[in-house]
């Protein structure tokens, strides 16, 4: 004991040269600091900041004057009027009375999510796991609501919807089609080198490139595709005024831009499963679904989790497709709620611009964090034990 | 194990088994093996053709584009280089004296911006034609933000991996208090933001000191490695308002430096992310034996620990490379005419008259996406193997 307290040294001064120190050593006393202070000055300069700053923006009506930006404080104004003001329609969607499939959807979410709640609470879930499990719920129920009361009920629905959709709908079919082509690329076909140069390809270039590129080849009079569509009988369609073909289109391209990236990864994971599990299955006669199903599924779920986590981050600030190849049209039909927020403020309406950038900072957190939470940290504690 | 062979490896097999079952293990059956090529193939094409239709559509004129499809070159029709020609004949200031001049006056800005707070140089004015200026903008806010981002990121990273920090959690509430106060001194009650930012950074030290002695809660390493690394989730749209405010009371809209601070940290996230696996996995004895030689930490940094990871900061470095280069959010907020990088230059190109004139857009997207597919090709392994697959199961 009395070597440790000797050897620790007193009176150094926790700033400033001591006496006979040269530069050099003052650096490296210091370099603790030094070498972490530039990223956590950064960070908190140009993201924490601004993000407490938009606060600010959100709960005012911002107005240009000669000496600069005048602030009026009208509290959570601009964020009722998402929801239930002049921009709830752009927003959340139109609203008329809620169709039967709707209740019945909304009644079927709503006993699940009571029931995952309930289960929660009698396997003794602690508080802060309650109190999240809580908060998720609530979101969950708000979009199932919403869901109903649009697109179930035959209305219209907003910019809301069209970020989860492309979330959603976009990052499953990514899912699905990566971890296909991955799956094939892992086996022993001939040639597979190439495809994995080749698949990747499409991760690398421009967004804004392949929203333009999209938008030239499924042009329906001039596109490659122009007998098809004369031999389908829609030469004079626009499928940019059909709300749907549009949602579809932009989730393609999105698809074609970052079906790589799951590829690439997953392929890689299953390249780390040990071979010697898999031919000894292969022995036993196991069929290459059940070999798929049984060992190597198992073993890439962390790495599919944590890989579907990253793209549903990416995939919620979806702004450069949609603003090539639609503009957010028809209407407010492929409107994402990134572009939703810039047209607001190309408007100069910053304070509803604001509030719906925290809306969407406030749906990707509960999101990415449910799933986080829910999907990811239990298959990485199973695959630790 | 029982005696008799499996009935698939057996020497002579029926056609049937020729066609459905491996020969041996470790091989696809002949079937499985088409319909592995089928689908792989389909899935070549679908990458392909959108590529292949921007390229043929590049060497297209207005004829070839609007009289309906036309596929194969030479045979199809007639290639042509107008869609090249009008990104350069257009404008004036396109000949090799104005590329020459740029690139001084790359050279002469750079210089005078780094002596700036010692002497003032006059700084020149672009005058070249939009493509070259936007393709330099371009080089040089991606190669800037990358070396600003890989170089805080891998130092943070390292730091993060080797030494233990423990931040208070009460100094951290102090400091967001601060800063809200800051916000609203300054937003509200009219003091200056240069008065009351420094005022509060004063408030910080001298509280941080004197009461942070009394906080007992303290933070770890991953505490601060789990907050950089989560501001990825951050959406631009959220931090973009005040940040382009903060850059217009300094006057910096429209420069270079604003967008590669913003870029930088925009993808500080992932390098610090993908930068701590690499470290972390180091073997930590050279790193001690340097140490007890006397080494001071940013040798050890410089001398032994980067070129050990060379492989995974190269690929890092790409990755980051190509994402400031496809950056589109930040780009359109922040420059207005100098500035310009390649994506708002080609987004601009949308607004004509006569709808979209698709040779040109298409010659002006292979220009834009010619750097990256070249690094993509050259250097995907290193990308899959090095980067993603490491830092995903870490």
């Amino acid at each position: 004991m009395s070597e440790v307290t000797a050897t620790s040294q007193p009176g150094i001064s926790p700033a400033g040269l001591s006496r006979g120190e040269s530069w050099g050593e003052w650096l490296d006393r210091h370099s603790r600091t030094f070498f972490i202070a530039p990223a956590v000055t950064l960070v908190l300069l140009f993201a924490i900041f601004p993000t407490f700053y938009t606060v600010v923006f959100a709960i005012s009506h911002v107005r240009f004057s000669a000496t600069g930006l005048k602030f009026r404080t009208v509290w959570l104004e601009n964020f009722a009027s998402q929801f239930t003001g002049n921009q709830q329609v752009h927003f959340l969607g139109r609203f008329t009375s809620m169709s039967i499939a709707g209740w019945v959807f909304t009644l079927v979410i709503a006993g699940a999510l009571l029931w995952w709640l309930y289960r929660a609470v009698a396997r003794g879930t602690s508080r802060v796991g309650l109190a999240g499990r809580l908060i998720s719920a609530a979101m969950a129920m708000f979009i199932a609501l919403l869901f109903s009361a649009t697109l179930l009920s035959g209305n219209q629905w907003g910019t809301l919807l069209n970020t989860l959709f492309y979330v959603v709908v976009g990052c499953s079919i990514q899912f699905a089609i990566g971890l296909m082509l991955a799956f094939l690329c892992s086996q022993p076909v001939i040639g597979k080198n190439f495809f994995r140069v080749l698949f990747f390809i499409p991760l690398m270039i421009t967004p804004l490139g392949v929203g333009y590129a999209f938008k030239m080849i499924l042009d329906v009079t001039k596109g490659p595709f122009q007998p098809f569509w004369q031999f389908v009988g829609l030469g004079n369609w626009a499928w940019s005024t059909d709300a749907w073909a549009a949602r579809w289109f932009i989730i393609l391209g999105d698809s074609w831009q970052w079906i790589p990236f799951i590829f690439i990864v997953l392929l890689a994971a299953l390249e780390n499963v040990p071979k010697d599990h898999v031919e000894a299955a292969q022995v036993d006669g196991a069929s290459s679904f059940q070999i798929f199903r049984e060992i190597t599924w198992p073993q890439i779920l962390p790495v599919a989790a944590t890989v579907m986590l990253i793209r549903m981050i990416e995939a919620f600030k979806i702004v450069d497709l949609p603003n090539i190849m639609t503009s957010g049209g028809p209407g407010i039909a492929t409107e994402s709620m990134t572009l939703h927020s810039l047209f607001l403020w190309r408007a100069n309406n910053m304070g509803d611009s604001a509030a719906v950038a925290y809306l969407l900072l406030i749906l990707t957190v509960v999101v990415c964090s449910s799933f986080f939470n829910y999907v990811v940290v239990k298959r990485l504690r199973k695959a630790r034990a | 194990m029982s005696g008799t062979p499996h009935p698939t490896f057996k020497k002579h097999r029926s056609f049937r088994q020729r066609l459905f079952e491996p020969p041996a293990v470790g091989k696809m059956s002949l079937v499985a093996n088409l319909v592995a090529w089928a689908i792989l193939l389909f899935w070549s094409l679908f990458v392909l053709f959108p590529i292949y239709w921007v390229v043929i559509t590049a060497f297209k004129d207005a004829v070839t584009v609007n009289n309906g499809p036309f596929f194969i070159p030479f045979v199809d029709f007639q290639p042509t280089l107008k869609g090249w020609i009008a990104q350069f004949a257009t404008d004036p200031y396109c000949d090799a004296y104005s590329i020459g001049r740029q690139l001084v006056l790359l050279l002469n800005n750079l210089f005078a911006f780094i002596v700036s707070p010692v002497v003032k140089i006059e700084r020149m004015e672009p005058q070249i034609c939009k493509v070259y200026l936007a393709y330099t903008n371009s080089f040089v806010i991606s190669f800037g933000a990358t070396a600003l981002c890989i170089a805080v990121g891998s130092m943070a990273a390292y730091a993060l991996a080797r030494i233990s920090y423990k931040p208070k959690f009460g100094n951290i509430v102090v400091f967001v208090l601060l800063a809200l106060s800051a916000i609203v001194a300054s937003n509200y009650f009219d003091v200056h933001w240069a008065i009351s930012g420094s005022a509060g950074l004063a408030l910080f030290f001298l509280l941080a000191r004197s009461l942070g002695r009394r906080f007992k809660t303290t933070l770890g390493n991953n505490d601060i490695l789990f907050w950089i690394v989560s501001q990825r989730i951050l959406p631009p749209i959220v931090v973009i308002i005040p940040v382009y405010m903060m850059f217009q009371s300094v006057r910096m809209i429209d420069t270079h430096l604003a967008l590669i601070i913003v870029y930088a940290v925009a993808n500080l996230p992932i390098v610090v992310w993908l930068m701590h696996d690499f470290f972390a996995n180091l073997p930590i004895e050279l790193e001690e034996s340097a140490q007890l030689d006397g080494s001071s930490r940013f040798e050890i940094f410089w001398d032994i620990v980067l070129p050990l990871t060379r492989p995974g900061l190269a690929a890092t470095t790409l990755l980051t490379l190509i994402l400031n280069w496809n950056e589109y959010l930040f780009a359109i907020f922040l420059t207005t005419a100098r500035a310009l990088t390649m994506p708002i230059m080609v987004a601009a190109k949308n607004t004509g008259e006569r709808g979209i004139l698709w040779w040109e857009m298409c010659a002006i997207i292979m220009i834009m996406i010619l750097p990256v597919i070249i690094m993509a090709i050259v250097l995907q392994r290193y990308i899959a193997k090095g980067v993603l697959l490491g830092a995903v199961k870490g």
